[in-house]
Order: structure tokens, then C-alpha cells, then sequence
């Protein structure tokens, strides 16, 4: 992250949770359907608090569900509310039907989602099961590596989302526990600020309105708009990409901070290895890069901050001409490998790059990763590439194998 | 002064011709008399039923007024969302409605149902039961009456049909009532009541399918009268927490109408009989509760 020091507002000591909730509140967030999920739970108190002291102007909807949640996000939103929720694992994944209703509608809904793995077992802990396994609903996805960063990405992406350009729900992605419980020191951006970056929502396609009726959703025959509607999204999602290149830069200077735009690079310019991964990983990676650094390795990083749209020109960009990238993943495409590591090497095929990619999946269930496994899955990933030893994924910190 | 069925019939369209309805469909009849009551001051959420395809196919619409269709579960938890968005807008006179058919209601939308009644939402919910899955090609539902052949039961539904307007009254909601097509003014009485009530307003309203249940396509009413004379589908309505039976015709016997009804035509006079028992049972519990004055709290 960049940060300039004379950014107006203040700066407080708070979990990532804490940030996001901040962060629907700055965005001046009209309605918050809100349902309990462990990590993700105090983000939707700290907005009933909010509300409750009257700091926040918004209607909050004490849902029965997660599938009700995100179906009154789309209510809202379908007359023109800046809506916004929250929720993690089992929740995000019993939304997963009205995910894609959003996206069809082409609702502007903001949510936070706090990685936690999926059951079963129960596992309350950090993985990216959850939010990779929404891959496919047109959704923007974002993962962030601090609870500044957080905020950040909520206020971004709600610009980003709304843009005419755009015109997609988002989600911005933070680890469960790691960020969503920690306490680190934020700068909570002053309130006029935001206003001037994010002004108020003015829906510019169609609301529901008895004064100008339409019908939203009917049923669309083989041969009419079905699949170009579906080529649209595509499409808004390409776009997408320069879009979050246009606002990160808007707001780094209006606020004075930088956490990258799709992608976060760290001393990756001279790097002939090169790490990719996302989330609380990226960041741990960054102190991997140091101590390997401080070694006479030349390592650098590669974060994913967008993993939906996919930065595969930035991928490109990054890998062409290096010796090896090392992917981590923390999550699993059963039977195939890490989700990651899949698109990275879809991407490298697709522009004829060919360095090597070793994919690891690791971290899985909250399975603490640090600076030192980064390390030696760098290290690994040297002895595999030189032997010629290409797998689809390799598994790091299992206890057997 | 109220309006007369009448006045209504008189007044603009709101569901035009060329809809994709059956012939004979309940459901669009009902439709009609909700429209003509809201005058067109409304938005619609509709989940998975007959009416998505009612509506007609895209680009074009039957329906003059807003309509969100929506996933099935999902009616009045979207129509919360609407109803709240509305409100933080300061927008006002818009009746949000959740027009959903029985398997959106007594099943797989009863959870959100149940959710939006007790938060009290600012919404109105309408059920147009056809006791079945109809659009889907006649499956059986919670609302599906004993003994009824749908494709699902080959051999009749064992079961009950479920109470759902009491369990929606069971939340203490300000309104709930069950109407017939049959009997248009009843029915407008109920929607105008509810129109000027604000919080979460429920109405079942029977509607007979020709298709499903398998009677020609021109005895649609009389099927809904009947089923109402024969107290398979009791008028009521729970208001303030007191149910208060709305009609109390003549019973007529059930073989009135199951005689018109090839979806009973497997029945037994025993089985129709036990059927018919078990209908006056649930009139008499009705009756009973009735009589208990403010129950619903």
C-alpha cells in the first residue's frame, strides 16, 4: 500500500470488520439486509449500531436468511437503493441463486463476504472455498490483504459497480479471523471526501416504477436476447477491468492511497521468480519476498486483488520472460487443482507464454500459513521446475504425503 | 363510498388481452380484480409460477404495471427489499405486492413468507391457489387437496392440504384472508380492506385451474363458487387477531364438486365421503375459532 500523510478524516485502531462497516456507512448505503454468519456477524452489528446512534441513514432488514438477504439487496436495488450486505461460507453459498439473479438484473449491490471454508466439517476458519466457488455468477470478486485495504476496495467498487460501463454487483473479499477479527490501524476517510469520490446512486438504466411500467425478467425464447444478454455481462466484466484501473487512480489521488488495481505488484519488476496469490497470503508473501530477497533470491509478488474480472493481461505481463511463477492457492477445484493457478495457466497458453507455473494448494480450513512456508514452497517450486516435475497442483502442509 | 364489482369492471386495463394464459385460468382472473383494485399503483414481485409465463414472453408484456420476477423462494423477501427501498426514498401510494402461486407460498417460499410477516413488512402477499404445481405440469404442493390426482400422487394426494392462511395469521400480522374468484365482491371487500391497512397484508385466493384439475375450460367460476359452497374453501379473515367466517352458505355436498373434477374422478363414494368429513372437520375448527374472539396475538 501507498499511503500520503495529509488525507483529511482520522485514523483508528480496528478490526477488518470494523473498516467495512465504516466503509457501508461512508458510501451512505440506503438499505442493509443483514443476517448473522460467523466471522462476518459484527460487520452487520456495528451497522445496527451505526443506525441505532444515527450516524447511519439507512433501513435495515432483519432477514430470516442469506437467500433472503441478497433477494431484498436485489428488491432494493431494482428501485434505485444503494443496498449493501454481508456474509460468509454457508451463507455466501446458499445465496448462490440469487447471485446470478443480481447479476442478470444488473444490480449495483455491494457485499463483503469474510472467507471462511465450507462444511463439512464445521470450520469457522480462513479459506477461499466460498467466494471461488462463485466463480461463475458475474459477480466482480476482490481480495484484499488489510483491513485499510477493506475499506478502501468497498468505496472503489461501489464506483466501479455503479459506472454505466459496468452495471455488476461486487464483492470484496477479506480472510475470516485474519482481517475480520484483527485489529490494525485504519484511516477512516472524512465523510465529504467520499461524497465528492462516490456521490449519491442515480440509477441510470431502468427501475420499478408504477409511473413508466416495465416487465423485468420474463421469459426470453432461443432465438431472442437470452445469450447476448449473457455476452453483455461478459462484456461489462472486460470493461470492468479498466474501469477499477480508472477509479483505483481516481482515488489514490483523492485520499493519497494505492493497494494496486486489479493486481498488486511488489518487487516483482526485476523478480525472475514470481509468487502469485491473494488475500492475507499476498501479504505474508511480501515478507517471504524480503527474507528471500535478503538472501540473494530474486523473488517477487504477484497479488490477485480482481479474480473476477480476471487480470490475464497483467498475468501475461508479469510472467512473460521469468524463470518461474508460484502459485498458491486456498482453495480447491476438486479433481483439477488450484482455482488460481488454472487461470493463470489458461492465460500464459492463451498469449504463448510459456514459463513454468507450480501451483500449490495450501492453507486450506484456516491452516496457518506463513512467510516461511512461502518460502519453502519457493523453494520447492525451484526443485520441481529445474526437475521438470510439472503437476497440475502440488499440496503444501499436509500431514500425510 | 366503496366500489361495486360494477365500477371496477368499468374501469382501465391493467392485465391487457394476449396474455399466455390457459383458457379458463383462475389465476388471471384473480389477477384482473387485484390490478383493478390497485388501480396501478403497485410493483409486482413474481417468483416461479403460472404467472411468469402469464405475463406473456419478452419483448413484450401483457402487464401495464412494474413487474421484478424473481427465483421461486424469494417473493417476500425481494418485496421487503422493494418496500424498504421505496421507503428510504421517500417514495409513497406504491402497494408493493408479492403475487406468488402455492408452491412459492406453502413451500418453497414459506420461509421468506414467514420472515417478511414477522418483521411486519409494508407488503402485500397474494396467493392464487391452484393446489398445485401447475406451470411445472400439475405436481402436487402443500396445498394439493386429499385424494386430488395430480402427476405426482397417481393414485390421489394422501395427505391434507396445509392451513396457510392460519399459519401466516399465527405471526399476528394485521390482515390475512382467503377469497374466491367466485365471489368477486368478497373479494374486492378483502383487497380494499387490506389496500388501506399498512404492514403485512396476506390473501389466498382460490383459483381454479381447468388444465390441472381437469374440468372444461367455462366452468372455471363455478368451480370457485363450489368450492366454496361445499366449505373445501371457507371465506374468512383474520383481522386484528379475530377470525371472522366472511360466508356461510348452505353446504352443499362435496360431490358437487368433485364431480366436475377429473383430477377425482378415482374416488370412491367412501373416499369421497371420508374427504368430506374431513373438510367440515376443518370448518368446525374454523367455527371454533371463531368463536374464541382475539386469538391471533
Amino acid at each position: 500500500m501507498i499511503q500520503r500523510e495529509e488525507a483529511r478524516g482520522k485514523w483508528d485502531i480496528i478490526t477488518g470488520n470494523h473498516a467495512v462497516a465504516h466503509a457501508a456507512r461512508l458510501a451512505r448505503v440506503k438499505v442493509v439486509p443483514a443476517y448473522p454468519i460467523t466471522p462476518q456477524t459484527t460487520i452487520v452489528e456495528y451497522i445496527a449500531d451505526f443506525i441505532a446512534r444515527g450516524e447511519m441513514d439507512a433501513e435495515y432488514i432483519r432477514v430470516e436468511s442469506e437467500h433472503s438477504a441478497m433477494a431484498s439487496a436485489i428488491g432494493a436495488a431494482a428501485v434505485g437503493a444503494r443496498t449493501f450486505t454481508a456474509t460468509a461460507s454457508q451463507g455466501l453459498l446458499l445465496m448462490h441463486e440469487v447471485l446470478h439473479w443480481a447479476v442478470g438484473a444488473r444490480l449495483p449491490i455491494g457485499m463483503a463476504v469474510v472467507n471462511r471454508a465450507v462444511g463439512p466439517p464445521w470450520s469457522i476458519h480462513v479459506d477461499h472455498q466460498d467466494a471461488i466457488s462463485q466463480r461463475d455468477t458475474g459477480w466482480m470478486i476482490m481480495f484484499v490483504s488489510s483491513n485499510q485495504e477493506a475499506l478502501d476496495s468497498v468505496l472503489m467498487m461501489y464506483k466501479v459497480a455503479e459506472d454505466d460501463r459496468v452495471l455488476l454487483p461486487f464483492m470484496v473479499c477479506l480472510d475470516g479471523f485474519v482481517l475480520s477479527h484483527t485489529y490494525q490501524p485504519v484511516h477512516i476517510p472524512d465523510q465529504g471526501d467520499v461524497d465528492a469520490f462516490l456521490p449519491e446512486y442515480k440509477p441510470k438504466h431502468w427501475i420499478m416504477d408504477p409511473e413508466d411500467p416495465i416487465t423485468y425478467g420474463n421469459l426470453v425464447m432461443p432465438d431472442q436476447d437470452y445469450m447476448e444478454m449473457r455476452w453483455s455481462i461478459h462484456e461489462s466484466m472486460i470493461e470492468a477491468k479498466s474501469v477499477i484501473k480508472e477509479v483505483s487512480a481516481e482515488f489514490r489521488d483523492r485520499f493519497g492511497r494505492f493497494h494496486g488495481d486489479l493486481v498488486w505488484k511488489y518487487r516483482a519488476d526485476d523478480a525472475d521468480v514470481v509468487i502469485v496469490t491473494t488475500g492475507t497470503l499476498a501479504s505474508e508473501a511480501e515478507e517471504a519476498v524480503d527474507v528471500l530477497r535478503e538472501k540473494g533470491e530474486n523473488v517477487g509478488l504477484l497479488k490477485i486483488r480482481s479474480y473476477r474480472p480476471f487480470p490475464t493481461e497483467d498475468v501475461v505481463g508479469v510472467a512473460d520472460g521469468r524463470k518461474l511463477l508460484v502459485v498458491i492457492d486456498r482453495s480447491i477445484s476438486f479433481g483439477q487443482g488450484g482455482p488460481l493457478a488454472t487461470d493463470i495457466r489458461s492465460a500464459l497458453f492463451t498469449y504463448g507464454v510459456d514459463t513454468p507455473v507450480v501451483g500449490f494448494v495450501t492453507g486450506l480450513g484456516g491452516r496457518d500459513i506463513t512467510y516461511e512456508d512461502i518460502a519453502k514452497m519457493v523453494a520447492i517450486a525451484r526443485e520441481k521446475a529445474s526437475a521438470r516435475e510439472l503437476r497440475p497442483v502440488e499440496w503444501y502442509k499436509l500431514k500425510k504425503g | 363510498m366503496a366500489k361495486t364489482v360494477m365500477d371496477l369492471a368499468k374501469g382501465p386495463k391493467y392485465v391487457l388481452p394476449g396474455t399466455a394464459a390457459c383458457p379458463g385460468c383462475g389465476a388471471q382472473i384473480a389477477l384482473k380484480w387485484v390490478l383493478k383494485a390497485l388501480e396501478g399503483r403497485t410493483i409486482f414481485v413474481i417468483p416461479a409460477c403460472c404467472t411468469s409465463v402469464i405475463q406473456g414472453p419478452y419483448p413484450k408484456s401483457a402487464f401495464k404495471f412494474p413487474v421484478f420476477n424473481m427465483a421461486f423462494a424469494a417473493a417476500a423477501a425481494t418485496a421487503s427489499g422493494i418496500a424498504r427501498g421505496l421507503k428510504t426514498q421517500g417514495k409513497t401510494g406504491v402497494t408493493v405486492v408479492a403475487w406468488a402461486g402455492d408452491g412459492g407460498t406453502y413451500d418453497i417460499g414459506i420461509q421468506a413468507l414467514s420472515g417478511a410477516a414477522e418483521r411486519n413488512e409494508d407488503i402485500l402477499y397474494i396467493c392464487y391457489d391452484n393446489e398445485a404445481y401447475m406451470n411445472t405440469g400439475i405436481q402436487r404442493s402443500g396445498a394439493t387437496p386429499p385424494g386430488a390426482w395430480t402427476k405426482t400422487t397417481p393414485r390421489g394426494k394422501a395427505e391434507m392440504k396445509k392451513n396457510m392462511a392460519l399459519i401466516v395469521a399465527s405471526h399476528g400480522v394485521p390482515y390475512v384472508a382467503t377469497a374466491s374468484i367466485g365471489y368477486p365482491a368478497d373479494f374486492l371487500k378483502k383487497l380494499e380492506k387490506a389496500l388501506n391497512m399498512r404492514g403485512f397484508r396476506y390473501i389466498q385466493v382460490f383459483a381454479p385451474c381447468p388444465t390441472g384439475w381437469n374440468f372444461p375450460v367455462d366452468k372455471t367460476i363455478e368451480v370457485a363458487k363450489l368450492g366454496v359452497e361445499t366449505y373445501v374453501w371457507p371465506l374468512f379473515e383474520v383481522e386484528r387477531g379475530r377470525l371472522r367466517i366472511t360466508m356461510r352458505p348452505k353446504r352443499k355436498p362435496l360431490k358437487e364438486y368433485t364431480k366436475l373434477q377429473k383430477r377425482f374422478r378415482h374416488l370412491t363414494d367412501e373416499q369421497i365421503e371420508e374427504l368430506e368429513k374431513a373438510f367440515l372437520a376443518r370448518w368446525e375448527a374454523l367455527e371454533k375459532l371463531e368463536a374464541q374472539g382475539t386469538i391471533f396475538v
